[in-house]
């Protein structure tokens, strides 16, 4: 349960932004939650519900994309969606690959009135 | 009034992954090889420690930081074999994050070699903060059971070793350690598999010298 640290630095970052922008308000927030990030994207968004009262995203309405993961394989060249925890290439079977999507956790874009 | 929509694009993790870069930079700089162990409560992290401070009492200088969410008791078993420990008390928080390291750092003395991190016993959230180690080994311990790994992908995905622990209770219970390693294969090729009872001390060789050759590389690289 460590998505309360991670919607803390969300409002760190939304903060910055409206100052940056002159913002009256923030009316949306989108992140990119991977799969493999190691947050979960409803505890996230009770967080958000919790954290947001009181601030300059007060009314926002949180958009989490789930990115799942996706690997590139070294050996082939091949790229796949990968859907369970069989990180191997889709293509020739190789073990050597990397993953290139699936394990971010980031602030994408957000709405707000000037 | 008018709307804007800006791209951002901020990892949420920066400024961990920030302290955590400026960790790794220290103790590299220093010579130290760090190490950061992650599990379930309960998988034999301090037992593990204990065996290891036995067995490079003459050889190695080791050091260890604690996390958990209350108590000193880790720290004062570490201390209790002569290795110098700190004990970080998250008062609740399920992880350690890099910047409670780095307060503990300037405390660590220079002549050290190995410096140990034991992570809040907990298979989830630790997975996902860099603490600046130079190899994050994972525990399983045969009690919890060989199809952990695809429970708890991201441990395993982040990890360089895993230490199957308490081999001396496999003749009691249905865990299947070549199901364990298979799984964690799948989601880590690569990863370096140890099967250890650190209470008799079988396979501890291997994972000494694991340790040992790793500290080897990271001063060879820095000379």
């Amino acid at each position: 349960m460590h998505e309360l640290s991670l919607v803390s630095s969300v409002f760190e970052v939304l903060e910055e932004k409206a100052r940056e922008h002159g913002a009256v308000r923030i009316t949306a927030v989108v992140l990119k939650v991977g799969i493999m990030s190691g947050a979960v994207p409803d505890l996230l968004e009770s967080a958000f519900e919790t954290f947001k009262k009181g601030t300059v995203a007060e009314t926002a309405r949180l958009e989490i994309v789930v990115v799942p993961v996706k690997v590139r394989c070294p050996d082939c060249g091949g790229e796949a969606v990968r859907a369970d925890t069989d990180f191997s290439c889709a293509g020739c079977g190789s073990r050597r690959v990397e993953i290139v999507e699936g394990r971010e956790l980031v602030v994408e874009r957000i709405e707000l009135e000037t | 009034m008018t709307t804007k929509t800006i791209t951002v694009v901020r990892d949420l993790l920066a400024t961990n992954k920030q302290a955590a870069a400026a960790i790794r930079t220290e103790l590299r700089a220093r010579g130290i090889l760090c190490v950061n162990l992650l599990s379930s409560p309960g998988s034999g992290k301090t037992t593990l420690l204990e065996a290891l401070a036995e067995r490079f009492r003459d050889r190695f200088r080791m050091a260890v930081i604690e996390g958990d969410i209350e108590t000193e008791r880790d720290a004062e078993r570490i201390r209790a074999k002569g290795v110098p420990a700190w004990q970080i008390t998250t008062g609740g928080a399920c992880h350690l994050e890099a910047r409670m390291i780095g307060k503990v750092l300037g405390d660590v003395p220079a002549a050290i070699d190995l410096l140990f991190i034991e992570n809040v016993g907990n298979l989830v959230c630790p997975a996902s903060y860099d603490l600046g180690e130079a190899l994050r080994l994972v525990l399983l311990s045969s009690p919890e059971g060989d199809d952990k790994p695809a429970k708890y992908p991201q441990a395993f995905l982040s990890a360089d070793a895993l230490v199957l622990t308490k081999s001396d209770l496999l003749a009691y219970l249905p865990f299947d350690p070549g199901r364990a390693a298979a799984e964690a294969l799948a989601i880590k090729p690569g990863l370096r598999i140890f099967t250890v009872s650190a209470l008799r001390g079988d396979g501890m060789d291997g994972l000494a010298g694991y340790l040992a050759e790793a500290l080897e590389g990271l001063r060879s690289g820095r000379a």
